[in-house]
């Protein structure tokens, strides 16, 4: 815990820092161009540029903590708003890929650990090894080549709000939630093929099935309880690669989340947009692979034993 | 084991094994050459070579525009055809694996450099060193990798020397970790102690005797992050974010490409296809490695 | 029961009837393919065993003993291949026709096994009622309270202290010992026929493994169940067997009724082994003796007997000839494969003469032999 709140005014800092490290007076994009002297000093005072940095520092700190993020060098409105609007967006496509990645991850891998080597094995192992080779804006365009322009089965741009249309709505989420969700898909089914590989040559799986247990409850009861506990562990990293890759995943299928809020401010120099989202970005992951550490004893009663 | 036939015989009268009970090792018969990683070899050294010899190479200049058009790839001049501008195809390729290959290159080699030494620092020394190294690689490793890279571009101009730095501090957490981990594991062994005894110095110990068992690992480790690193690459310049136009580069000629996906699909599959070769190779040669690695240290 | 049986087989009746077997094991071959070529961890095994009987099964780490188990219970590493010819038999079932649907009803309910570690052979994430109460549900179909009763029944048999609250811990919770008897209750919840220990008491401490033994034992008498016991050691097994199987490099090299291996061992191989287990009557800090070389490697094994290289006896012959497995001249149950046996003309001759030339015909130097 301690470590975690370490860890988090590091991050802070790293955050505040970055908006002094750009280049140039941030009073450029705060006035119209050419403004007089007398004006960017007006400016300065306002925005309290030429208070001591540890006092800037303090004062965002405080507002950040009250959910002010401070307003837009370009619309002028309050960044928390902005990102209240599009957050959703980007993680109904986060959790709808974890789920679609677990849930295509978790039979495929189970089973190509149980008959290594055989037909599903050889398939996963061939689409995976594509699939890692395979970039996600790469295979964002692909799928919108293959299903949007040549098949024209499902829309490829925009998003509809599920309250103005639920069928619409998700049709326009299949594109981006698959792609999103291959890469994870590629190393959950890794990961638990390797390790369900190695639970199921131990004494424990060849005694259940010495007893003459059903196949299935033998994978489910006794090897991949055992074996999702890695899952858990990599979860974490997952949450940060889906956050990265909700950015890609949204510019190229014009999705109005947090990603594409980061880019076009980057491009408009916004940078207090860029400073909130990435101060915002870092927070849950950090707060997710706390709590990852945290549920991972809860899971495993050796764990939970040791520690209570 | 409590097996006492089994206890390794310390007898002096005991006979060395004879000839007939050394064990047999078929001269791997079995073991079959990965040609996968073979070809990844190739392209990637094929690629290496173009990007390094571009000027040199008849090729016209990336950035010509011509009259022709999105012509698609063919035979005859313009062999992987044109842009919209009209700027040949396999030009822009091949100078686009210039950002690529650097960043792979230099951007691991200095993630590695780094990495290595802190870890090593950190695993040997352990305490506070290992306390302070450690919550900076938790630092690094706070933001997502693209988040992260994306916050750097924002406060360095992009270009190709802030993109190689920023590229690098992404990959420093990996190599770190490898680094400690394995510095861990052979700092107990005896050729340690026994350095240790003759009054080697810490810095000695590290580079002569450490170095080489920790540069196996992390050599198989380099081949991966090479290919996470021309993918961070990739996405950023596919973003808009890496290095600025005109420089050709794969990602940003993908963002080109489709913008016109349904009338010229070949210029979005043409640098799809160099995205795919290129971490693929890096992949298969990685997985290669760490074969190698796995039979040469039991780590 | 037993007595019935042996009267069949005395009236040579005992091809016709097939229950005066349990358990016959012919020419079983099961190699594994590896890297470093073919390793014939049991190359030709013929065993056989009758029901109540109990037999050991004795030799080094690495002699076959464990896949023969395994190849037994049709749990074998993928890796593993059984050679055609192969026989196993179960009450007269050809194991290699049964198939992975009737495989089900086999284990667990005619076959069973207790594993080497307690440890890791029982799932550590299931509680110990679970395991034992889903075995009895599927194989004997009893509902969640029969299911529940006979758990705490079996763990009471087994000699567990406090079986109800046992029934509800994880096997973390429990010493070694008492796993092994968790995993004891879990091989004998359904009343087996024939029951394989694979070196039930390795992993357990000294104090442990008699009650272990005597446990096994116990139930076995009470049911009537063949027993294969797996060892390393001839102590564990010499007062609880019928019969011994000596295995070296995967082959069994000497079977014969337990008393009689002790007293009348042929094999020079078992004899080593008889001589390493250490007694209570040598003088203490008496080196403990041990067998010479180390276990053969069966990787595409030269021709000739795989012991000869560590053999005190070993003569030119055996470097050549694979001796067969062959009845001794003084008893139709005692089994050797060995040119040179220990106790005959030919034998003493070859020892002795090893001995005086202080080396073996394979090169292996010899002391001066005390006895």
């Amino acid at each position: 815990m301690a470590r975690f709140l370490l860890l988090l005014l590091l991050v802070s800092i790293a955050v505040f820092m970055l908006l002094e490290l750009i280049p140039g007076d941030p009073v450029d994009a705060l006035v119209p161009e050419g403004a007089t002297p007398e004006m960017r000093e007006q400016v300065r005072e306002l925005y309290g540029l030429n208070d001591p940095l540890l006092q800037r520092y303090a004062s965002w700190l405080g507002g950040v903590l009250q959910g002010d993020f401070g307003r837009s060098f370009q619309t002028r409105l309050p960044v928390a708003e902005a990102i209240a609007e599009r957050a959703p967006v980007s993680l109904e496509l986060a959790v709808l890929a974890m789920v679609v990645a677990l849930a295509i991850s978790v039979p495929v891998g189970v089973w190509s650990a149980y008959r290594p080597g055989g037909w599903v094995d050889r398939v996963a192992t061939l689409v995976t090894s594509a699939t890692l080779a395979t970039p996600s804006f790469v295979l964002g365009i692909l799928l919108v080549y293959v299903f949007g322009v040549q098949l024209k089965v499902l829309p490829i741009l925009g998003w509809v709000p599920f309250s103005q249309d639920p069928v619409q709505h998700f049709s326009h989420l299949v594109l981006p939630v698959l792609t999103l969700a291959a890469g994870e898909c590629v190393l959950f089914t890794r990961l638990l093929r390797g390790d369900m590989l190695a639970t199921l040559q131990q004494d424990h799986v060849l005694s259940a099935r010495a007893r003459g247990l059903p196949t299935w409850r033998i994978l489910a009861r006794h090897a991949l309880r055992q074996s999702s506990f890695s899952l858990v562990t990599v979860s974490g990293v997952v949450i940060g690669r889906l956050i990265g890759g909700t950015v890609i995943v949204e510019s190229i299928f014009s999705l109005p989340g947090m990603g594409s809020l980061v880019v076009n401010a980057i491009i408009s120099r916004d940078f207090i947009v860029v400073q909130s989202v990435v101060l915002l970005t870092a927070l849950i992951y950090l707060l997710m692979n706390t709590l990852v550490d945290l549920t991972y004893p809860l899971l495993d009663p050796r764990v939970r034993k040791a520690t209570s | 084991m409590t097996d006492l036939i089994e206890r390794p015989d310390s007898d002096e009268a005991a006979a060395p094994p004879p000839e007939e009970t050394a064990p047999v090792f078929k001269p791997t018969r079995r073991r079959r050459r990965d040609y996968g990683a073979m070809l990844g070899a190739a392209w990637i050294g094929v690629v290496v070579i173009a990007a390094i010899t571009a000027n040199w190479l008849p090729l016209p200049d990336p950035n010509e525009v011509t009259d022709t058009f999105s012509k698609p790839p063919s035979w005859g001049s313009h062999l992987l055809g044109t842009d919209s501008l009209g700027r040949d195809t396999l030009s822009r390729c091949i100078f686009g694996a210039r950002v690529s290959m650097a960043v792979a290159i230099g951007g691991t080699a200095m993630s590695l450099v780094i990495g290595v030494a802190l870890g090593m620092i950190a695993g040997y020394f352990r305490g506070a060193k290992d306390g302070a190294i450690s919550l900076l690689i938790n630092f690094l490793l706070a933001f997502p990798p693209l988040i992260f890279l994306i916050a750097l571009v924002a406060a360095l101009r992009p270009n190709l020397s802030t993109l190689v730095f920023g590229l690098a501090l992404l990959g420093i957490p990996n190599f770190a970790r490898v680094a400690r981990a394995t510095t861990i594991a052979f700092a107990e062994r005896e050729f340690v102690t026994a350095a240790k005894a003759l009054g080697a110095r810490p810095v000695r110990i590290l580079t002569r005797e450490l170095l080489v068992n920790v540069m196996l690992p992390v050599m198989s480790l380099a081949l991966v992050v090479m290919a996470t690193l021309v993918v961070a690459e990739g996405s950023l310049s596919f973003l808009g974010l890496g290095v600025p136009p005109p420089t050709p580069s794969w990602g940003g000629m993908l963002a080109a490409g489709r913008e016109s996906l349904s009338e010229h699909p070949h210029l979005m599959f043409v640098p799809a296809l160099f995205f795919f070769l290129t971490v693929f190779s890096f992949n298969r040669l990685g997985d290669w490695a760490r074969g190698r690695v796995g039979r040469e240290s039991s780590l | 029961m037993s007595v019935g049986m042996r009267v069949d087989r005395v009236n040579g009746m005992a091809e016709s009837s097939p229950p005066a077997t349990l358990l016959e094991v012919r020419e079983l071959k099961v190699w594994f393919d590896t890297s470093r070529g073919m390793v014939r961890a049991v190359d030709g095994v013929d065993l056989s065993l009758r029901p109540g009987e109990t037999l050991g099964v004795v030799g080094e780490s690495g002699s076959g003993k464990s896949v023969l188990s395994r190849a037994i219970m049709k749990i074998l590493a993928p890796s593993a291949r059984v050679l055609r010819g192969s026989e196993i038999r179960l009450n007269g079932i050809d194991l290699s026709t049964v198939s992975p649907k009737q495989n089900k009803h086999l284990w667990g309910v005619d076959l069973a096994m207790v594993f080497q570690d307690p440890m890791t052979s029982l799932t550590p994430v299931v509680t110990i009622g679970k395991q034992l109460t889903e075995t009895l549900r599927f194989h004997l179909g009893l509902d969640r309270e029969q299911a529940k009763a006979e758990a705490i029944r079996l763990l009471t048999l087994v000699g567990i202290p406090e079986p109800a609250k046992r029934f509800h811990q994880y096997p973390h919770n429990l010493s070694g010992g008492m796993r092994q008897r968790v995993t004891i209750a879990l091989a004998i919840s359904c009343s087996p026929k024939l029951l394989i220990a694979d070196e039930p008491t390795t992993a357990l401490d000294v104090t442990v493994q008699h009650q272990i033994l005597n446990l096994l034992q116990e139930l076995q008498a009470k049911s009537g169940m063949g027993m294969i016991l797996i060892t390393h050691d001839l102590g564990v097994v010499a007062g609880r067997t019928d019969s011994i199987a000596v295995m070296y490099a995967g082959r069994v090299v000497e079977r014969a009724p337990t008393r009689r291996l002790f007293s009348h061992m042929r094999h020079p191989y078992t004899r080593a082994l008889i001589d390493a287990i250490p007694r209570l009557t040598d003088p203490s800090h008496t080196r403990l003796a041990s067998i010479p070389g180390r276990p053969a490697v069966i990787v595409d094994p030269p021709p000739g007997c795989s012991f000869a290289p560590r053999c005190p006896s070993a003569q030119e012959r055996c470097l050549h000839e694979t001796p067969a497995l062959q009845i001794t001249a003084d008893a139709p149950d005692h089994t050797a494969a060995c040119f040179f046996p220990i106790g005959t003309p030919a034998g003493d001759a070859a020892r002795r003469s090893n001995a005086e030339a202080g080396v073996t015909a394979a090169g292996t130097r010899v002391a001066q032999e005390v006895s």
